[in-house]
């Protein structure tokens, strides 16, 4: 017998577009026409995949199309891929919220999700009631919950407020108490959607540590969606790429993530101006050199001791700004960042009419080898953004050493503020 | 070889596909949606649990000013405190299953959202709280009923008094049934909503709470069968017939009653449950 514990075939989940209302009723009896006569439901062949930058001419979309692969014990997935590529649809199937439109998911042990936390909290019944109120949603057993009390309540810390209604409980502390009973479940397997993105640090950090627990520890089947690339990394041991629907990777962790990396890369335009851009009514830009180049890509060369940063617009009222930048590893993770109003307090009085702004940034003597991802940044510091740009270009780095003059090959977390080249 | 799954999930699902041993699981869960009723009912207020008396106190003195005393209508000779009550006892119990069971997706919707588990808990639970809050409602309907016992008032009490548990739970499962079907449809359906929520106080002069039904048979026996056609005539008189020996009790309507109420309690099972795996795509 083989271990595999969840095994997903041809799962499709087809949505109707636009709202309910007219047409429901036609379309139900058109259905119930088709079921009387034997025949196929005459909606499931229509309907587009879901690229929901392209109008449809259906009114039908199919969320997910024909998914299928195999989760064996003890992996942790990682499930990845832009908002709207369907990981929360398939969760919510595995999770059996909603059911497939075709297809079939098998699962061997108790699933339980962490979707959301505090599921099912009222507002009026105390801690203690709530615990027993979620626990028994997530499918515990009275005599479950009542032996692990204690643990939830002292994983949460909320020992003091256990008899107070949660209405008088701060956002964190609801959020750690709900966090704390499904954490204290022991399924076979485990859903977690984005959970760790509340809480303080510390309790974020006990977070992680228990998923790493329940993942590498126990030998359970962990699938994890998450749009943090780092946690993706260091949790897990298998990844799964969704793009539209449908499956466009699988394989291993640093494959999928480096699969999908690469895919948004190809969207980028040519030029750094071409990216998406928001800027304040006032502003226009017409002109972003960075590195030397308008191009998106470029490299930096073992050595290089700045980085040129240009950008020309026109204002049509005065305005005060500096510029920033924040310079990213390929998980989105800031490495250093540029941002001398906030350091020095060094602002530009700047008037109507046409600008340039040059800045000459000094380089780290020691680069690590890889990717950088640019954020391009023009404001006046905790007053107001006036032009802003995500990923606006890629430094591919040669890697440096000073003294050595080799490459570092060396991943580095950890954040360092930049200054101008002198 | 054959490997051992423990559940599969997909579109198609046979008609009685109902999973008892997993409701029987989450018994926790009603226990706890049971109390979560009771705890949150009388939170912050001063007067509490007597909340549960005031409301039918009032109401059957209001029937008692309105019907009895504007309007003249008889009670067969039964102390108009003891009819009314005893008549809306019964119908609260109906409607607060109906009600409870009927908005269960929307108002659940949260919850369902996000995590499963039988939705089939959440009516039962509510079933079994309104059940509570019947019981105690019954005391103080006792407490009425031996008062005028103790003065001198002579109900002709009898052996169809061992029915009542019986009444009382086809009046659970035509409310559960019935509001387990209407909860299907609005989901997708809206219009049901507001035809619902004035349907069922409509429907409470359509069935003999605040009149005996011998008072319509003599003044438009026309409209009887009307009537009669209504489940609910039958119980709700007959309950009254147990206590005070004064009403209709016919086993044929009763066994008409019952078949209505398996039938409905059936249908709105079968609907629920294929309805619940897919409504929240539809809410």
């Amino acid at each position: 017998m083989s271990n595999t514990v969840i095994d997903i075939e041809n799962i499709s989940k087809q949505y109707m577009l636009g709202s309910f209302g007219t047409g429901t009723l036609s379309h139900d009896l058109n259905r119930w026409w088709a079921r009387v006569r034997g025949k196929e439901d005459p909606f499931l062949r229509v309907g587009d995949t879901n690229d929901r930058t392209k109008k449809s001419d259906s009114d039908f979309v199919w969320a997910l199309r024909d998914i299928s692969f195999k989760v064996e014990q003890g992996d942790v997935v990682g499930i990845i891929g832009k908002n709207g590529a369907g990981k929360s649809t398939l969760l919510k199937i595995l999770s059996r919220v909603t059911s497939p439109t075709l297809g079939s998911i098998k699962i061997k042990g108790r699933l339980a999700s962490l979707l959301e936390v505090g599921t099912g909290f009222h507002s009026e019944m105390t801690g203690r009631e709530n615990i027993f109120m979620n626990g028994s949603i997530m499918g515990m057993t009275k005599q479950e919950i009542k032996s692990k009390l204690d643990e939830i309540v002292d994983f949460a810390g909320v020992a003091k407020y256990i008899d107070t209604p949660v209405k008088r409980y701060s956002s964190g502390m609801m959020v750690r108490l709900g966090f704390a009973v499904a954490a204290h479940l022991e399924p076979e397997i485990l859903v977690v959607d984005e959970v760790l993105a509340v809480g303080d640090a510390e309790f974020q950090k006990k977070a992680v540590g228990k998923m790493q627990d329940v993942a590498h520890g126990k030998g359970r089947t962990v699938l994890f969606v998450s749009h943090n690339m780092a946690a993706v990394r260091s949790l897990c041991t298998r990844g799964v790429v969704l793009k539209n629907g449908m499956v466009d990777f699988m394989g291993s962790v640093p494959d999928s993530l480096e699969h999908y990396l690469k895919n948004e890369d190809d969207k980028r335009k040519q030029f750094i101006i071409d990216n998406p851009m928001k800027t304040k009514s006032t502003i226009k830009i017409h002109n972003i050199e960075i590195n030397g180049t308008k191009e998106t890509q470029s490299v930096i060369a073992s050595g290089q001791e700045f980085v040129d940063v240009l950008i020309e617009g026109t204002t049509t009222e005065d305005m005060t700004t500096d510029v920033m930048l924040v310079f990213k590893n390929k998980d989105g993770m800031p490495m250093a960042s540029y941002a001398l109003g906030h350091y020095k307090g060094k602002l530009i009085a700047c008037p109507k009419g046409d600008f340039s702004f040059l800045r000459r940034i000094a380089l780290p003597k020691i680069l690590n080898k890889g990717l950088l991802y640019v954020d391009l940044f023009l404001h006046h510091p905790m007053m107001e953004w006036q032009m802003w740009m995500n990923n606006c270009c890629i430094l591919e780095c040669e890697g440096y050493q000073e003294g050595y003059g080799k490459a570092l090959d060396m991943p580095n977390y950890g954040i360092m503020g930049l200054d101008d080249f002198q | 070889m054959e490997e051992k799954w423990d559940y599969i999930i997909t579109r198609e699902k046979k008609l009685f596909d109902i999973d008892f041993k997993e409701i029987w699981r989450y018994r926790t869960l009603i226990f706890m949606y049971v109390k979560r009723d009771f705890v949150t009912f009388y939170k912050q207020t001063i007067l509490g649990p007597l909340w549960y008396f005031i409301q039918p106190i009032f109401t059957t003195i209001m029937f008692m000013f309105v019907f009895g005393g504007i309007a003249g209508i008889s009670t067969d000779g039964v102390p108009q405190a003891v009819f009314y009550m005893g008549g809306l006892l019964c119908w609260n119990y109906f409607a607060d299953c109906f009600n409870r069971s009927s908005n269960v997706f929307s108002a659940n919707k949260g919850v369902f959202g996000k995590v499963y588990f039988p939705r089939l808990v959440v009516p039962l639970a509510g079933v079994i709280s309104n059940l509570i809050k019947f019981g105690i409602q019954l005391t103080l309907f006792l407490f009425v009923y031996l008062y005028f016992v103790f003065n001198g008032v002579h109900f002709n009490i009898n052996a169809s008094i061992l029915l009542t548990p019986f009444l009382i739970v086809m009046l659970a499962m035509l409310g559960l049934g019935g509001g387990m079907l209407v909860s299907s449809l609005t989901i997708k359906y809206r219009d049901l909503n507001f035809l619902i929520s004035f349907g069922i106080g409509l429907l409470m002069y359509g069935t003999p709470v605040i009149y005996p039904l011998s008072v319509l048979r003599d003044s438009h026996p026309e409209y009887l069968w009307m009537l009669l056609a209504n489940p609910l005539t039958s119980i709700i008189e007959a309950f009254k017939y147990a206590f005070t020996g004064v009403g209709m009790f016919s086993w044929f309507y009763l066994l008409y009653s019952l078949v209505f109420t398996i039938v409905i309690f059936a249908w709105g099972l079968v609907v629920f449950n294929r309805v619940q795996r897919n409504f929240m795509d539809v809410i």
